[in-house]
């Protein structure tokens, strides 16, 4: 790697752009998936077409996309599923945190980009370094990416809930059974040591302690004091923070 | 407008800020260690309780049913290294083909 610093166009541009655009485009194609997934799983919940569209196209966050759909269906209130959708959505927060100072945007490009700002987009950026080139290549990854995961999450949900309504009944087909199993492979790739998977393992007996006793949802919702705790713990034992976008392929 | 657009509209709203929010607030509000431990712990707790949830429950009611069969389907096929799809549709058709059996509700 060549170690100028200058603003000109680094040498092998033209072959990184492509490397980088090829990437984007497996990204995108990947979390299309998701996206027929969601699109089904909601639509077969009871969520309109457009509505699932929505989702898609404005809040633009996979995780809590699925939170949100799922707390409905099980017939959790409005408030429960508002509430575990936007706690899930707070990690997006620090991705911003980390892209803001290699995007250098501000008004309306800020504005998109703050939309852009998911799992994929992040975690294509953070894997470029920003020295040789002064961030030319990571920028460039993140809008890539994020612009090819945007267009094909919305096609593949659009593809999912339409496809759904042709399903008929979506427990004669396991529908159900794909929703659980959604949000274990969106969580599979955080649980990757002791602790995480102690974190995980507590929030899932304390929500199926609590079902008998509190409406649909919010059980779900109180699992956040979980993290809380965690959180507490993980600094008193200065458990270094681990960089979550890394190797999460979620939207 | 129906309380589900008003719900859609009002998650839309929240994720959006926290996305806007890390672009825009000085760095030192958000970098602190406990901040940033808990939003680490945040994604595991809720999804993993997403899980248990929706495997064992139906409303307020705990059971044992063919969701579970589809989850231990899924688990087996994440240790494979399956993509996503294909660990929706492993867990999917398990609990579709126990229920075409009869074996599980």
């Amino acid at each position: 790697m060549s170690a100028t610093a200058d603003r000109a166009v680094p040498p092998h541009w033209a072959e990184e752009r492509r490397e980088i655009l090829t990437n984007a485009l497996g990204v995108g194609v990947a979390v299309g998936a998701y996206g027929i997934s969601f699109g089904a799983i909601s639509v077969t919940g009871g969520l309109t077409v457009l509505q699932t569209q929505m989702l898609s196209a404005l809040m633009f966050t996979g995780g809590s996309q699925f939170a949100f759909v799922g707390v409905l269906v099980a017939g959790g209130g409005a408030v429960s599923a508002i509430g575990t959708s936007v706690l899930l959505g707070v990690r997006n927060a620090f991705y911003g945190l980390t892209m803001a100072p290699v995007l250098r945007v501000h008004g309306l490009q800020r504005a998109v980009a703050a939309h852009l700002t998911i799992d994929e987009s992040t975690a294509m950026a953070v894997g470029r370094s920003v020295e040789h080139d002064d961030g030319r290549a990571s920028r460039f990854a993140f809008w890539a990416t994020g612009l090819s995961v945007f267009v094909f999450w919305n096609l593949a949900t659009l593809a999912g809930s339409l496809g759904a309504g042709a399903l008929g009944d979506p427990r004669a087909w396991g529908l159900d059974a794909a929703i659980p199993a959604g949000f274990i492979a969106l969580v599979w790739p955080r649980l990757r040591d002791r602790r995480s998977w102690t974190i995980g393992l507590c929030a899932a007996a304390v929500a199926l302690v609590l079902t008998p006793f509190l409406r649909p949802g919010v059980p779900v919702l109180l699992t956040s004091v979980v993290a809380v705790i965690a959180g507490v713990l993980a600094v008193r034992d200065h458990v270094p923070s681990v960089e979550d976008y890394d190797d999460v392929a979620t939207p | 407008m129906s309380a589900t657009w008003w719900a859609i509209i009002a998650a839309t709203l929240g994720c959006y800020a926290a996305k806007i929010a890390g672009q825009s607030v000085p760095q030192r509000m958000l970098d602190r260690p406990l901040v940033l431990a808990i939003s680490d712990a945040l994604p595991v707790a809720l999804l993993m309780a997403l899980v248990a949830v929706q495997t064992f429950a139906v409303g307020q009611h705990l059971v044992l049913d063919a969701r579970f069969a589809g989850l231990c389907a899924a688990i087996v096929a994440l240790l494979l290294r399956a993509p996503f799809l294909v660990v929706v549709i492993v867990a999917a058709g398990v609990a579709a083909g126990l229920r075409t059996m009869g074996w599980a509700t």
